[in-house]
């Protein structure tokens, strides 16, 4: 174990707290629109109101470390991504304003206009970040000098697209889950409906881009087919030498991501809320935690030559570099953890709308 | 000019970042002006400082959203169009970076919830201990990002090696870098300009109460502390002239003598109130005080002061430009002296709400332009200054562009940030004069959780 594997955990770590906060975040504006009334929308909006800006700050912090600690991955994706990437950024700028500005003002045009702001916004964000992770497993055109070779267009194959519906579907289902925690009366009874259809969407999306990756990368499960599946390129030694171990691991992971899945509507129908929300979270922690197993120990594949990977080793900063940040780190997320847990409690419960609500 | 890659992207950089950066300084300095409002509030107890405290809550919210909202952007920007300057200074300007988000954004985003929305859901005391932790998490913020730009000012502590290929520098020692020898001087510059700006929207929408004889006691309360604030940052900022000009001198000579028109290596060197100045024929001709250059910089008249000439001209920055938005900062900052002092004299007589004082009563709605100016325009400076250099000395600017991007895409999304940005800018100014308009007695109470229309009018009527 040395400090690129534990940074490769943390960055991991990062985005998965990033798509279980601000991926219900996204949900709830995904579904913004199917809400009628002002009153609703405002309930809507509030439910996420204090706690969104913390929940993006997961992906702004995820940036920085990958920044730290994988310079060139943050070099290459970014630079390789470059328009989609910018209007991911246009997307959350969206978001984030609409809800500030949405309840500003009465005129029912304004309002409508932030409204549709915070719902694309958040439908745009939610299908980019799953065509990220679709082209990350497909692979870029990287080239030996580490810079990408292909185009735009490159990035928008069906299977990043499938990728993208796949996120959309998801995270819509974790928005409603998330809702139905904080609404009460006519309006849960509607957003419980919204789960039972998003769940069999969420289902054939999930079935249908697994199935695909399956056929079309069986490599990604390469680092836990107790050694029957190659990776192109290595494997990690730490792999090589636990191949049992991390397989187990690995299908047991699978097994509770099914389980969960599997557990959302049951929890539902007994009105156990909090652990249809639990199932969902662990839904997707699983499903990035997979990705991330997939992929180890590469952070960016490229489809001309193994050999061009971008792995924790050529992708990262110095070994002295990545100690320093890592002891940072571990002075620091207790702290971060324990700010959570006070936001979180404070504003438990139904959201009530008061003088100081968007 | 030619709109390549490096000149749209340096376009755009620049652009996002200005507009950017006129977000936080509000943050830092309503931030701190926040923790005094509701200190006061409980310790006196006083009806009128709840009542401050929360009407700048409101202004401190849209403003903040929009800092939010614009910063997202910079923390992935240096990988979209420098991702070679990103390959060669990532293990040391991300740590910073990463730092900024483990140690201030987690700190301001989680308290700003209990800042924001939570008045009537914790005890007192935890709402203050939330607004200091803001206050405290909007200043970190600062420190943390500005420590990165000061390395690629002065970098020290590092090394170049070559990896894989990769032509890059790596930290030798981690505190060594974060306390390089301009991290200090410049946060201390940053946060008292922030300060300024902050003090100066307090004191400018207050004016516009005392003109319009509109909430009368708490304008002249709100004016008072925030010019106490802008007095002792104006006052302070000169102060820090002096080490700054060391700092500069010894590690950006080239820049100093950008700022002052110097060509020449001299003693004696002259220091310009403002001026004009022609690197084609290396003249510069203003109104300057003699000496006062090598004063600044070596505490004594007679000490030398590198000129241009030293440096091969490929190696100058915009001189003129440079020139001139360093000058204009300066004068601004004297403004700020003089403007504050003769503001708290009167205060301090009893006579600043008087009428015969309600010109510069009046002078201070527009004058909140002016520190946002004066910021800008020091950054200008600062990054204009540094040219052609993107790291001082080891990266030129044009060999750290993105190697991948093309220049319809940057010119794509050049016009994006144009267009979503204007937007922004109009819809931000609206709803913050709305919100002026309204005033402290507007708590939005009567909008508040009623179903039916009917309801609400019901509500309005017996409000």
């Amino acid at each position: 174990m040395d400090f690129n594997i534990v940074w490769y955990i943390l960055v991991g770590v990062l985005l998965i707290g990033y798509a279980i906060l601000d991926g219900f975040d996204l949900g709830v504006g995904i579904l913004h629109l199917r809400s009628k009334g002002d009153y609703n929308r405002r309930i809507l909006m509030n439910a996420i109101g204090p706690v969104w800006d913390g929940n993006e700050v997961w992906l702004i912090t995820a940036g920085g470390a990958l920044f730290a600690a994988f310079p060139n991955v943050y070099a290459t994706a970014f630079s390789s991504f470059y328009l989609p990437f910018m209007l991911l950024l246009v997307a959350l700028i969206f978001r984030a304003v609409s809800i500030e500005f949405r309840s500003k003002e009465e005129n029912p045009r304004w309002r409508n206009f932030w409204d549709w702001g915070f719902s694309i916004g958040s439908i745009t964000a939610a299908l980019l970040f799953g065509i990220a992770i679709g082209n990350v497993v497909m692979g870029f055109h990287i080239g030996s000098d580490m810079e990408y070779q292909g185009n735009f267009f490159d990035l928008l194959n069906p299977y990043s697209l499938a990728a993208g519906f796949f996120a959309l579907s998801m995270f819509a289902l974790h928005g409603a889950i998330y809702l139905n925690m904080k609404t009460e009366g006519e309006l849960q009874k509607q957003i419980q409906g919204w789960i039972k259809t998003n769940y069999w969407i969420f289902v054939i999306f999930y079935l249908i881009f697994s199935g695909l990756t399956l056929y079309m990368k069986p490599e990604m499960i390469a680092n836990f087919s107790f050694g029957q599946i190659d990776l192109p390129g290595n494997k990690h030694e730490l792999v090589e030498n636990h191949q049992t171990l991390i397989s187990v691991f690995a299908w047991t992971v699978v097994f509770l991501n099914i389980l969960a899945i599997a557990n959302i509507p049951r929890t539902l129908a007994k009105g156990n809320y909090g652990w249809t929300f639990i199932s969902s979270a662990s839904m997707i922690g699983a499903i990035v935690m997979l990705f991330a197993l997939g992929i180890f120990p590469n952070l960016m594949i490229s489809n001309l030559d193994p050999a061009f990977n971008l792995d924790i080793y050529n992708a990262a900063s110095s070994q002295y570099t990545l100690k320093t940040m890592a002891i940072l780190a571990a002075f620091g997320l207790p702290f971060v953890v324990s700010y959570t847990v006070i936001i979180y409690w404070t504003y438990r419960g139904k959201v009530k709308l008061d003088e100081n609500s968007y | 000019m030619t709109w390549d890659v490096e000149t749209l992207s340096r376009i755009q950089f620049a652009f996002t970042i200005m507009f950017h950066y006129i977000f936080p300084p509000f943050s830092i300095g309503l931030g701190l002006l926040l923790v005094v409002f509701e200190s006061l509030f409980l310790i006196t107890k006083k009806k009128i400082y709840e009542k401050i405290t929360r009407f700048w809550i409101k202004i401190f919210a849209a403003n903040f959203s929009v800092g939010v909202a614009s910063g997202i952007v910079m923390e992935f920007e240096f990988g979209t169009n420098w991702s070679t300057y990103s390959r060669f200074v990532g293990d040391i300007f991300g740590s910073p970076l990463a730092a900024e988000g483990i140690f201030a954004f987690f700190l301001e985003s989680g308290f700003l919830a209990i800042l924001l929305f939570g008045w009537n859901r914790v005890k007192p005391g935890m709402h203050l201990f939330a607004t200091i932790m803001v206050a405290l998490g909007s200043m970190l913020s600062g420190f943390w990002i500005v420590v990165a730009n000061s390395w690629q000012q002065t970098p020290v502590a590092y090394e170049i090696v070559v990896d894989y290929g990769i032509r890059r520098a790596v930290i030798t020692d981690f505190w060594e870098m974060v306390f390089n020898p301009s991290s200090m001087v410049r946060f201390t510059h940053v946060i008292l300009g922030a300060w300024i700006q902050g003090a100066f929207l307090v004191m400018s929408v207050s004016a516009y109460y005392l003109i319009k004889k509109k909430n009368i006691e708490f304008a002249q309360k709100s004016f008072a502390i925030a010019l106490g604030l802008a007095a002792i940052a104006s006052i302070a900022q000169p102060l820090v002239g002096h080490e700054h000009a060391k700092v500069v001198e010894e590690w950006q000579p080239a820049k100093l003598a950008a700022f002052e028109g110097l060509y020449e290596t001299q003693t004696n060197a002259p220091l310009y109130l403002f001026g004009w100045t022609d690197p084609e024929k290396r003249e510069t001709s203003g109104i300057a005080i003699p000496g006062m250059l090598s004063f600044l910089v070596h505490g004594d008249f007679e000490g030398e002061v590198k000129g241009l000439e030293e440096f091969p001209e490929e190696d100058w920055p915009a001189v003129n430009g440079v020139f001139q938005s360093y000058h204009l900062m300066v004068a601004l900052g004297m403004l700020f002296i003089g403007a504050t002092v003769l503001s708290l004299i009167l205060l301090w007589k009893k006579k600043l709400f008087t009428p015969s004082w309600s010109w510069l009563i009046k002078l201070y709605v527009p004058a909140v332009a002016l520190p946002v100016l004066a910021n800008q325009l020091g950054w200008v400076s600062a990054e204009r200054g540094r040219q052609p250099w993107i790291v001082q000395g080891l990266l030129r600017t044009s060999e750290g562009v993105s190697k991948s991007i093309s220049t319809p895409e940057v010119m794509i999304s050049l016009l994006l940030f144009l267009l979503v940005y204007i937007l922004l800018f109009f819809v931000w100014l609206y709803v913050l004069d709305r919100e002026i308009k309204h005033g402290p007695e507007h708590l939005a109470a009567v909008e508040v959780g009623f179903k039916k229309k009917a309801e609400r009018m019901d509500a309005i009527k017996s409000h």
